[in-house]
């Protein structure tokens, strides 16, 4: 109920957004926000009650005043003893409210990561200095698609998530749907999440990683079953046929570190663009998908997120424009 | 306690330092080494402030161009790196080695060269970072440098060695100086002060420093392992080679946690001393207050944890570093509860100092509180590393510390100086510090709960974020208004203030019984103690004799009962803490570049350690000690 209320009252000033843990829309956030909102609760009142005892201790003090108590007066003995036995009051009472908290963040800590029999889904994210490499486990085939900066996920149902990490750490965190887990080089964090509203999140990397970490976001979809599988499906196809100057410049220029599945290009260094096309945004978040983004993008990567492992490949304006649109024809 | 003309004369004679340029190397006079740290300390606040500005600046419009990646990246880095390990604990530690031999009744601390030597090498620290600046050589990778990103591979160049370097130098001279405080508290009070009759303020500052001294070395190991992976490829914190980066973390927060409350207590101190003089009664509670100090310093051990909830640590021990780091709410509440108990039942004056307690009870407790939320080990997973954290840590250290630390420093100012600072400008810059503090960073809350990350150099348009970072800002700015107005009152009262007295607060505890500015030789007789409040209950100080005037000398007494030991020859003005701290520095700069410079370093380290400790004369044999009224 309160919980509920806070939500209206914060949706009212406008807190409600893709990237936010007010407005959770996944089982684990929701779990985190009702522990938040107890805690919030219990800390206002906490507040709260220091805060009136300053005010009314300036006030006794203020009725007082005149008096010099400095010196070892009968009257501070007295006060003292009475003082003294409020001691074990306020020490309860921080305990009490302490072992509430302590108690619930407990329950919300076993609820989150309780482990599920069979999550319907595995998905693989790694982390790279600046994007993050998404692999879905095929459930026809076993085998592993492979796609970028974009995470989709069926609505409603549980997805089990391995964090890890190609270069430094990073943290993985979308959260509408999920508190962080870190992304560690060398180990692997399993994360379960239940999406439970259809839309679009956001994400975005939260262990600083580097030049570019403010530009490692991710986008994340929810939707349901039936769209989530044939989205799938058509991921695991490969790139239609390629043909022309754009493949040509690619295979050239471009192959090395990308992988366009269908094509002869399978560079690993880079983001699979098979279905570059299809993603809603460009270089991890920070463009958004256009054949003008994808040119530009192209052209002046260092210029538009600096530090970036991609180069400015030197093309001619022609080259660059059939790339570009050979890239935006991979839907 | 005046003296008499003569012996004002021969102990000026024998305490004096050389004139001059030389006097200026040479002291080991506490009070001018901890005037050095002050002013060093207070001068990077200015640097490290302004860096925040410009931060917030460039955080105010989504997508701003007032800075790009790397320049924000150093920035947020030399301001963390500044303010935790060249501005808060520095600033403690001077004001420990200020007061400490004052508070005592002594005439220096217990290793007076030390204290010289913790000095230089911590500005050797200083230059270090803040040179490297201005060379643009700046760390880049934050206050915590965690590896793989900090090591070999990801962060080519010298900017990660001159971070883990600095370290070095600011530990070493933490270490120095802890160590000079904890063995000047616990082997030189004065005849009459046991462990009983020790102020909380004495309390605070010995287990600070007892916590530096176990904590510490756990971060020197671990920049140290650092150097030595990025130097000599060792593989500590390599995943390839099948060292393991968590290591890091766990060695770095063993030390980064305690550190947090390494600067807390020592404010505690502050506020116990504040509150005592203007609620004008003696502390409510000097047992539970001493207590707490004590928990919270045990405690901070077994909690480094916390920092770590989203690693992917095994729960039920992430459950446990909850229970552990909420229980630090049970002595903070106390201590909230004493000097509450205190203002209430006393006759407050609200003298700037007293308004600074106030405004570090109103701010300190939230920003308790919302470190009860990130103690969560699930609702941590939501709240760390966005900028509820950094609104959060910004509450504990600046509500928590530093406001606390003004207030000290405006209510020590008169007997550092011999004059007091003007109450109404302290009271204007109060109100603008704490006042825009709290508008500027009680949006952060909201801007984490929004999803913004901490250290993001721009954010897309769009994600709400936009307001609440201007006002955010508007209010970082106001705050430094004010931390400038602090700093102009603080020296136009140093010419033209009112002239304080030996004692202008009328306050309870030692240092206020001699003349102010204290002369070099403190005290002009040891004091002799019978209560918690020596110059409140003693209408005549009771004094002790027997300790040499013509000689440096201090006295010793037992560890418990404060009984009188044995006279110790103090040491005398001397260039080697200069010419060590050197020597030192050329190591540490030198060990940047190749592992050989230890080895080279080495000899011009022994040589001037033996220049220090070359023997002098034995120890002085004179007249029985005697106490007299």
């Amino acid at each position: 109920m309160s919980a509920r209320l806070l939500v209206a009252y914060l949706l009212l000033i406008g807190c409600a957004g893709t990237q936010s843990t007010l407005d959770p829309g996944g089982d684990q956030a929701g779990a985190l926000f009702s522990l938040f909102a107890l805690t919030m609760w219990v800390c206002g009142a906490i507040y709260t009650v220091v805060a009136a005892g300053l005010g009314w201790a300036l006030w006794q003090a203020w009725r007082r005043r005149g008096v010099d108590a400095r010196g070892d007066g009968d009257v501070t003995h007295r006060t003292d003893r009475r003082l003294t036995r409020l001691l074990p009051f306020v020490a309860g009472t921080i305990v009490l409210g302490l072992t509430v908290l302590i108690t619930a963040s407990f329950f919300a800590d076993r609820a989150l990561f309780a482990t599920r029999a069979a999550p319907a889904l595995e998905v693989r994210v790694t982390g790279h200095q600046w994007w993050w490499r998404v692999e879905y486990r095929d459930p026809a085939s076993g085998g592993w698609i492979e796609t970028a900066n974009e995470l989709h996920l069926p609505q409603g149902q549980t997805v089990r998530l391995a964090l890890g990490a190609a270069d430094v750490i990073h943290s993985f965190w979308v959260p509408n749907v999920a508190g962080k887990l870190d992304m560690i080089p060398g180990r692997t964090n399993l994360l379960d999440i239940t999406a439970r509203r259809a839309g679009w999140y956001r994400g975005q990397c939260a262990e600083f990683c580097g030049m570019q970490h403010a530009h490692m976001a991710l986008a994340v979809k929810v939707e349901p079953p039936a769209a989530f599988r044939a989205w799938l499906a058509a991921q695991a196809a490969p790139a239609g046929a390629a043909a022309g100057r754009g493949a040509m410049v690619f295979a050239t220029a471009c192959a090395a570190c990308h992988a366009i599945r269908g094509t002869g290009a399978g560079g690993r260094a880079g983001p699979d663009l098979t279905h570059v096309a299809g993603r809603r945004t460009l270089a991890a978040g920070t463009l958004t998908m256009t054949r003008g983004n994808l040119q530009g993008w192209i052209t002046q990567p260092q210029a538009i997120k600096p530090g970036t492992s991609m180069p400015a490949v030197p093309l001619t304006p022609a080259d660059a424009d059939a790339v570009a649109g050979y890239l935006a024809g991979l839907q | 306690m005046t003296p008499d003309i003569d012996r004002r004369d021969r102990l000026s004679l024998t305490w004096r330092d050389p004139p001059g340029w030389w006097g200026f190397l040479t002291t080991v006079d506490h009070k001018r080494i901890a005037a050095r740290y002050i002013v060093t300390a207070l001068l990077l606040l200015f640097l490290a402030g302004m860096l925040a500005l410009d931060m917030r600046w460039q955080l105010s419009w989504a997508e701003n161009r007032r800075m790009g990646p790397q320049l924000y990246n150093e920035s947020f880095s030399l301001h963390g790196s500044t303010m935790l390990f060249l501005v808060s604990v520095p600033a403690m530690e001077a004001m420990a080695l200020w007061l400490v031999p004052l508070m005592l009744g002594q005439r220096n601390m217990a290793f007076p060269r030390l204290g010289a030597f913790s000095y230089w090498l911590y500005l050797g620290g200083v230059l270090t970072l803040w040179v490297a600046h201005a060379l643009d050589i700046t760390p880049d990778l934050g206050w915590f440098e965690y590896p793989p990103l900090s090591g070999p591979n990801y962060a080519p160049g010298h900017r990660a060695d001159i971070w883990a370097q600095m370290i070095t130098f600011t530990e070493v001279a933490a270490l120095c100086a802890s160590v000079n405080v904890a063995a000047t508290i616990l082997k030189m009070r004065p005849p009459g002060m046991t462990l009983a009759r020790m102020p909380v303020f004495l309390w605070a500052m010995l287990v600070a420093s007892l916590m530096t001294i176990l904590s510490m070395p756990a971060i020197m190991l671990v920049t140290s392992m650092l150097i030595a992976d990025r130097l000599v490829s060792t593989h500590f914190f390599a995943p390839a080679a099948h060292g393991d980066v968590l290591l890091f973390q766990h060695l770095f927060w063993f030390f980064g946690h305690p550190e947090v409350y390494i600067i807390f207590i020592p404010a505690t101190g502050f506020v116990s001393s504040i509150v005592e003089t203007f609620a004008r009664r003696r502390l409510f509670g000097h047992h539970v207050l001493v207590l707490a100090i004590l928990a919270i310093g045990c405690l901070a051990f077994g909690l480094w944890v916390h920092h770590m909830f989203a690693v992917g640590l095994p729960r039920l021990g992430n459950d446990f570093y909850t229970a552990a780091s909420m229980a630090i709410a049970v002595p903070a509440g106390l201590q909230i509860f004493c000097w509450v108990a205190t203002i209430a039942t006393g006759r407050p004056w609200l003298a700037t100092p007293m308004l600074w307690v106030l405004g570090f009870v109103v701010t300190f407790v939230l920003g308790g509180l919302s470190g009860v939320m990130t103690a969560s080990a699930a609702l941590d997973l939501q709240l760390t590393d966005s900028y509820f954290v950094v609104a959060h840590f910004h509450y504990v250290l600046v509500g928590g510390a530093m406001f606390p630390l003004f207030g000290a420093f405006c209510y020590w100012y008169p007997k550092a100086t011999g004059r007091l600072m003007s109450e109404r400008w302290g009271r204007i810059a109060f109100f603008l510090i704490v006042g825009g503090f709290n508008l500027g960073f009680a949006p952060m809350h909201l801007l984490g709960l929004l999803g913004m990350p901490r250290r993001v150099y721009t954010y897309p348009a769009g994600m709400g974020w936009e307001g609440l970072n201007r006002v955010a800002t508007l209010g970082s700015a106001i705050a430094m208004t004010g931390g400038l107005v602090f700093v102009t009152n603080a020296l136009l009262s140093y010419w033209r203030g009112a002239r304080a007295g030996a004692d202008p607060w009328g306050s309870s505890t030692l240092e206020w019984a001699g003349e102010s500015p204290s002369p070099p030789w403190n005290l002009p007789y040891t004091p002799v103690v019978d209560s918690l409040t020596p110059l409140w209950n003693a209408p005549v100080l009771r004094v002790m004799d027997g300790i040499a005037v013509e000689r440096r000398e201090v006295l010793v007494t037992s560890v418990v009962d404060a009984a009188p030991l044995y006279r110790q020859k103090s040491a005398s003005p001397s260039i080697w803490p200069f010419v060590a701290a050197l020597a030192v520095t050329a190591m540490f700069l030198g060990s940047i570049f190749t592992p050989w410079a230890i080895v080279a370093g080495a000899l011009p380290i022994a040589a001037a350690l033996t220049g220090w400790f070359w023997p002098q004369r034995a120890r002085a044999t004179t007249g029985p000690l005697r106490v007299r009224s």
